[in-house]
């Protein structure tokens, strides 16, 4: 097995997803099989290969930057509009600290 | 006139004959593609008030005598992971049910500002992972030439739309086929443009580095007019890039004698199906055409899957974190403490193809892993990238397969997450490297289900590839 079920258990907790034990295993189980087709890449000898991080272009220096002009920004009343619960101008979540 | 076969041109020139406004046809498309929507379900919801309010706007341009634009009139369907202010955009996910963006992409923009008229959002594979349409929150599309078959994904409402005639145009999204493949699927010519040709402000991020917008349309010429439109810089997305956008139809004079076209033998190996003759067929009509056919090869192939699903998933799972019922719309009921709560909604809102993709991006990403997977994918990207460079010292396009089997049927391989992957290979090598590719119906097999080829050029070089495209196009239709 390329990955048990305790670390199937801590992936999801690191990704805040919470799993069924069903789910749990029927993942165990993909991302076995997935991470064996995926190990194949260690048999590429990558001595010396600079890692691509994105598609890159021959560019001016300044190409990412735009005029610092101001634009008016969305609003607070736009931003909250889809806010699953919001007031005075904020998110509303759960409590974060006990009392 | 005949909705179901519109075209940019013969739009135009209704419009500006005055034989019918773009009122008149905006009521009409809307009518009929209401109508044909059960047979696929392709669009997820129609805009008539925008879509009537573009039109009208076309219309007075027209009487004051002006320039009505490129797209004027035309109805363009768009894929429901492109933001449209004021209109539900869902991804096709739970989480988004509701989700009313609160500004339009630039893709967006652009159509409208140049005539064209946004009939309604088309379904796909939930945040645009899948390649069957299967994964949507929503229900499957179904194949318009073959209805228990599906219509390929992600962007599968977008091609079915256009096959099916209840848009001339639409718009989709591609990270590692997603337009090619359904394209193919579907009989439509659907175009991946070079990576950052086409502004992403306002398209749901799913795998930054991968992700595209681009159109689908029932000829070459459409595809390049739309693609023309959408294309070019945008001070909103630092990504795009500054390349100047040449005229696209311009180069589409029919001359293609003595291009040199590569075929990759890493690709045909193993493509011993009706697929592989009838790509044989379409090369051999460019041969006809004059173009010079070589073998090449491209042999970092093979690594491919593996490395594409290790770099778009690591993005995925950190581009998704957002979704965490405080923001969008969903939030899981009954949540106890704000980390209960996050869990709970992404549990609960993300489908299983979402969580499976999560899963293994956090994975990949997670400590200990990293070197091992992530980092090692990105060199093998490199590869990937160097193989293309290497072959485009040699030839003008290369000629390949989209998929290595036409459209499957509903249902059968929705739960072999590997097998789907692996049928993503001759899409996945031209979007790690970042060039245009595009598929251009190549036939048909014996059951009457499309075949695409794929047509894949250097960085920025989409004219070379339309070229093509539309030569291999007109020689078909004679």
């Amino acid at each position: 097995m390329k990955i048990t079920e305790k670390e199937v258990r801590y992936v999801a907790e690191l990704a805040n997803l919470d799993l069924s034990d069903a789910e749990v295993h029927k993942f165990q189980a993909d991302l076995d099989e997935i991470l064996g087709h995926v190990d194949r890449l260690n048999e590429v000898d990558t001595e010396g290969v600079e890692p691509m991080t994105q598609v890159l272009f021959a560019t001016s220096d300044d190409s990412s930057w735009r005029a610092d002009i101001e634009r008016p920004p969305l609003g607070t009343d736009l931003a909250l509009e889809n806010a699953p619960q919001a007031g005075d101008g904020y998110f509303k979540v759960p409590k974060v600290i006990e009392r | 006139m005949e909705i179901r076969s519109l075209s940019i041109g013969r739009v135009r020139e209704g419009l500006l004959a005055r034989r019918f406004s773009a009122v008149e046809l905006a009521q009409e498309a809307l009518r009929f593609a209401e109508a044909q929507n059960p047979a696929t379900d392709a669009y997820l919801r129609f805009s008539p008030e925008r879509a009537l309010s573009a039109a009208a706007r076309v219309d007075e341009k027209i009487a004051r005598g002006e320039d009505p634009g490129p797209l004027a009139g035309v109805p363009v369907a768009v894929k429901d992971v492109i933001l449209t202010k004021g209109l539900r955009t869902t991804c096709g996910s739970k989480l988004l049910a509701e989700y009313v963006p609160p500004y339009d992409a630039t893709a967006i923009a652009r159509v409208e500002e140049a005539g064209g008229v946004i009939l309604g959002k088309t379904n796909c594979d939930e945040f645009a992972m899948g390649s069957s349409n299967e994964n949507s929150a929503f229900g499957p599309v179904r194949n318009p030439l073959a209805p228990d078959r599906v219509p390929g994904g992600s962007s599968g409402g977008s091609a079915a739309a256009v096959a099916q005639g209840t848009a001339a145009l639409a718009l989709g999204s591609d990270t590692g086929g997603s337009i090619r493949q359904p394209a193919s699927f579907c009989g439509v010519v659907g175009v991946t443009p070079t990576y950052g040709r086409v502004s992403r402000y306002g398209l749901t991020a799913f795998a930054s580095s991968l992700d595209h917008i681009g159109p689908l349309a029932r000829t070459v010429r459409d595809a390049a007019v739309l693609l023309q439109v959408i294309a070019g810089r945008d001070p909103l997305d630092a990504t795009s890039a500054e390349a100047p956008v040449p005229d696209y139809t311009q180069s589409m004079d029919g001359c293609v004698k003595g291009l040199k076209l590569g075929l990759p033998r890493e690709y045909l190996n193993g493509l011993t199906s009706e697929t592989g003759d009838l790509i044989a067929a379409g090369v051999a009509t460019l041969g006809e055409l004059g173009c010079e056919v070589r073998e090449i090869s491209l042999p970092a192939t093979d690594y491919a899957i593996g490395c594409y699903y290790i770099i778009a998933t690591a993005e995925a799972s950190s581009n998704l974190a957002r979704y965490d019922g405080v923001r969008y719309t969903f939030r899981a009921e009954a949540s106890g403490t704000l980390s209960d709560m996050y869990r709970h909604t992404r549990g609960e809102g993300f489908g299983a193809e979402c969580k499976r993709r999560i899963m293994l991006g956090t994975y990949v990403l997670s400590a200990g892993y990293y070197d091992a997977y992530y980092l090692k994918a990105q060199k093998v990207r490199a590869l990937i990238a160097r193989d293309f460079a290497r072959a485009f010292s040699e030839v003008d396009a290369i000629v390949a397969p989209v998929s290595p089997f036409p459209a499957f049927k509903l249902g059968e391989k929705i739960d072999d997450p590997l097998a789907m992957y692996l049928s993503d290979i001759y899409t996945i090598t031209g979007s790690l490297a970042g060039i245009p590719c595009m598929s251009v119906p190549c036939g048909n097999t014996t059951e009457g289900l499309p075949v695409g080829m794929q047509i894949l050029a250097k960085h920025f070089d989409e004219p070379t590839m339309f070229r093509l495209a539309d030569a291999f196009e007109r020689a078909r239709a004679n």
